[in-house]
């Protein structure tokens, strides 16, 4: 499955870009690389960046189908808003694990499904239609939890925020996980490519065929159940929904991340593992300019300078210099003389 | 027809010697074109005339490249919209290039209200602009928003604004391709008022009864050069479309006869059979019958519906009257995907806005059709979709380095082949093709016409629309003639001849002198 957003030369930026972020960091904090095992867990301030780098990887997977298919979704900080009050009131009201957990998903299933609708079916800007659920999502947010932060104390719960499998954090975990399964779905079937096919020319894969309104729901509502586990990790972390700022702004990080990934605002190739790339370089950034005792009013400011070398980096004109790939395949020659007739068995 | 009486003066507008290109192509090449006081001058031509780009040159949107314009004998050379409606040129799009929001009584006055201390006059404005409207026979409320009106009354207050701003020329750029019957007569009697207050009226149109019924000089151009000015009445239509078509009529008719057999062959099942199929403001309803091994040609000129026939048929647009029927059975189109299934194809005329997909791969812009229809959860093996990808290649011999090139990076030609590629790796039974050989190179051209011949030889549809007459006199065994979005006749057999072509299109209308329905 080479794909060209994933090829050699197209993937150095990103790559490079983690790597001299992590280089940086480890410059100026040399304890930076080193883990250590305590009390069945993982340690360390790389294990730190992959489970801070979490919440925006979880939604980055979700918003580089949507940006694949020109659109970007603006509601996915408010749908970890409600996904979270969702199962913090639930669980405060005594419901099992298991209900909560599917109520909490099913939220984010119907937002990003009213998203869905919005754009597929009355053609409304995703913009402008998720922009809506941004507004509005953390209302119903708070009329979820009345209004209140909701805290609660199910060990349940509170392990996928904080517990860990195999040593591994749970938030890495899940997101490894939801990472797999979204490939799979993708690579695997032909989505991935209708996907792509959507957001490079729409127009023209409806002619072909392809059922657009079914593959742009579809990227939707993936996003919003991506947000939901998000909002699940962030409200199980911290035992508690807080309506107002759970996953305040993060919609921005998000989008950030899948353009860090490579994947272009302008719709067609996306690269999942790239966007979830993305989203570490931004935490590892975030930890970097925490550890290295900068004030933190320069910590915008040099995140900023960082992400423009890397975007410019990636920038067309500039790719012009960087070494080309090999040759893809040529076109084989046929393996035996076969009938003029074009039309004769496809 | 009213013939200006001929004076010594100078005419109203004379442009002469005018030339312009657009990165070494000769858009207009020494073209002449005349107005007088008080007349109707229709401005014909087809695709690539230089109709637009002598307007566009005409009202300062280009700067020309040489020739002169003159305005009742002083020279002029405005620099924009603005300025040639200050130097009283008007001019007034299909689409109204005026603001919906605001209301007509302020679109009529936009950057000239009249003012009192400083300040907008509304009540001014509004008793002015219902005076302005009054000789059109409007009488709206001229404080609701323009958008509110049908398209023909927002023309009316185009027209309207434009005279009113003391338009001594006022140039129509297709004004009547979206209205209906009774809009269409509202507009005519606006113009002929007009007319006969001195003003010169540049018309635009693709309608030949609308010309006849209304013009009083026809200037043709062909590939950026005039081919002629005449007057209407001394231009039999067969003529002008000979004009519009630069064809030598005599030298036309050179066809292999088909065999005889045609009559025995129409008794064959269509496979597909469409029965009063149109859809308003688009195509007249129509009976289309399609069999196996059949070239079906759609011929016309530019706008005759013969495009959106070929839309309706693959269910592009939706069809809103009419039956379809497929080997007998009735078939609801509702959408391409519709047609696909029943194993139509249709490569659009504009390929880059409907037909590739610029960013994505030879290889799975030929497997798209086929992927869609097998569905997202049955995808096709990588290393099927490259042997799809390379037959094709082969087959059709398209001129790419690899199949992973993305297919914007393709010429023309290669790209159109690459969507014939798409369609025949569905083994469609019905291939629909709009213009399948503009804008590409004459290899690709010959090899591309020499494709149908062969895929029709195997027992396949084909409907295809096509400029080039020669062209379709070549491959169909039908041709239907549109006219004015209407099929107008079908030539069978030893009928199908460029001339009789032409002459169906130039054919009368069967009320004279009536504007198109």
């Amino acid at each position: 499955m080479t794909r060209s957003v994933s090829g050699p030369s197209r993937t150095l930026p990103q790559y490079g870009a983690l790597a001299a972020v992590l280089l940086a960091n480890w410059l100026l904090f040399p304890d930076f690389f080193s883990i250590r095992l305590q009390d069945g867990r993982l340690f360390g301030s790389l294990i730190d960046v992959l489970n801070r780098g979490a919440p925006v990887a979880l939604l980055a997977i979700g918003m580089t189908m949507v940006i694949a298919t020109r659109g970007v979704d603006l509601s996915v900080g408010a749908v970890m808003a409600i996904s979270g009050a969702v199962a913090a009131t639930l669980t405060q009201a005594g419901w099992g694990l298991a209900p909560v957990l599917a109520a909490s998903l099913a939220a984010g299933l119907l937002c990003g499904l009213w998203n869905g609708l919005l754009v597929a079916v009355l053609r409304i800007q995703p913009i402008v239609a998720t922009l809506i659920l941004m507004v509005a999502g953390r209302g119903i947010a708070q009329l979820v939890t009345e209004g209140q932060i909701v805290t609660f104390t199910s060990p349940g719960l509170a392990f996928i925020g904080s517990g860990s499998f195999l040593t591994v954090p749970m938030p890495v975990v899940i997101t490894a996980i939801l990472l797999g399964v979204t490939a799979l779905l993708v690579r695997m079937t032909a989505l991935g490519l209708m996907i792509e096919a959507v957001g490079v020319n729409r127009l023209s894969s409806a002619g072909a065929g392809v059922n657009t309104p079914v593959v742009l729901i579809a990227v939707y509502v993936w996003c919003g159940l991506c947000a939901a586990v998000a909002g699940l990790v962030v409200a199980a972390d911290i035992r508690g929904a807080d309506a107002n700022n759970a996953g305040l702004w993060l919609e921005l990080d998000a989008i950030l991340a899948v353009v860090v990934g490579g994947t272009s605002l302008l719709g067609g190739r996306f690269g999942l593992l790239l966007s979830v790339v993305g989203a570490l370089t931004i935490q590892a950034m975030n930890t970097g300019i925490l550890l290295s005792g900068f004030k933190p009013e320069f910590n915008l400011i040099v995140k900023a300078g960082v992400l423009m070398v890397v975007l410019l980096l990636q920038s067309p004109t500039l790719t012009l210099f960087l070494p080309r790939p090999a040759n893809p395949r040529p076109v084989r020659a046929p393996a035996k003389p076969e009938s003029p007739s074009p039309s004769a068995g496809a | 027809m009213t013939d200006p009486t001929p004076t010594a003066s100078p005419p109203l507008l004379a442009i002469r010697g005018l030339s312009k290109a657009f990165l070494g192509v000769q858009a207009l090449d020494g073209v002449d074109f005349t107005v007088r006081h008080g007349e109707i001058h229709a401005l014909l031509g087809e695709n690539g005339a230089g109709k637009s780009t002598l307007i566009k040159t005409l009202t300062g949107v280009y700067q020309r490249d040489a020739g002169t314009v003159t305005l009742e004998g002083r020279a002029i050379a405005p620099r924009g919209v603005e300025e040639a409606q200050r130097l009283h040129i008007g001019t007034v799009y299909q689409e109204v290039n005026l603001l919906p929001n605001l209301s007509v009584a302020e679109n009529l006055f936009l950057g000239r209200q009249p003012m009192r201390f400083g300040l907008v006059d509304r009540g001014a404005m509004r008793r002015r602009a219902r005076a302005v409207l009054m000789p059109y026979g409007l009488s709206l409320d001229v404080t609701a928003p323009l958008g509110r009106f049908s398209v023909a009354t927002q023309q009316i207050v185009a027209i309207a604004r434009a005279v009113d701003m003391s338009a001594k020329v006022l140039i129509l750029d297709e004004p009547t391709a979206s209205l209906d019957t009774q809009e269409v007569a509202v507009l005519f009697k606006v113009m002929r008022t007009l007319r006969s207050r001195g003003i010169g009226i540049v018309f635009v149109t693709h309608f030949l009864d609308q010309v006849y019924a209304l013009c009083d000089r026809i200037t043709v151009l062909r590939n950026g050069r005039l081919v002629g000015e005449r007057r209407t009445a001394e231009l039999p239509r067969l003529d002008l479309v000979a004009m519009m078509l630069g064809r030598e009529l005599e030298a036309a008719a050179h066809r292999i006869a088909l065999p005889a057999d045609d009559a025995e062959e129409d008794a064959r099942p269509p496979l597909v059979r469409f029965r009063g199929y149109g859809k308003a403001r688009s195509v007249e309803p129509f009976d289309l019958d399609i069999r196996p091994g059949e070239v079906v040609g759609l011929a016309g000129l530019l706008g005759s519906g013969r495009t959106e026939t070929a839309r309706l048929v693959f269910g592009m647009d939706r069809a809103d009257r009419g039956e379809a029927a497929v080997d007998g059975r009735a078939v609801r189109l509702r959408g391409p995907r519709d047609a696909i299934q029943l194993g139509f194809g249709f490569c659009p005329e504009d390929r880059k806005k409907e037909g590739i997909v610029g960013a994505l791969s030879v290889r799975e812009n030929i497997i798209l059709a086929l992927q869609a229809r097998q569905g997202w959860l049955r995808p096709l093996p990588r290393r099927r979709q490259e042997e799809i990808a390379d037959r094709f290649i082969r087959l059709l011999d398209i001129r790419t380095p690899h199949a992973e090139q993305p297919i914007q990076f393709l010429s023309g030609g290669n790209q159109q082949k690459a969507l014939l590629a798409r369609w025949l790796a569905t083994e469609p039974r019905l291939l629909i093709l709009d213009e399948p050989t503009r804008g590409i190179d004459v290899g690709a051209h010959a090899e591309i016409i020499r494709l149908i011949e062969r895929l029709c030889a195997d027992g396949m549809a084909l409907l295809v629309v096509s400029s080039e007459l020669e062209e379709i006199v070549a491959y169909s065994r039908r041709v239907v003639v549109l006219r004015d979005r209407r099929h107008v006749a079908e030539l069978r057999g030893g009928e199908v001849a460029v001339d009789r072509i032409v002459a169906a299109i130039a054919s009368e209308p069967a009320v004279a002198g009536e504007p198109r329905p």
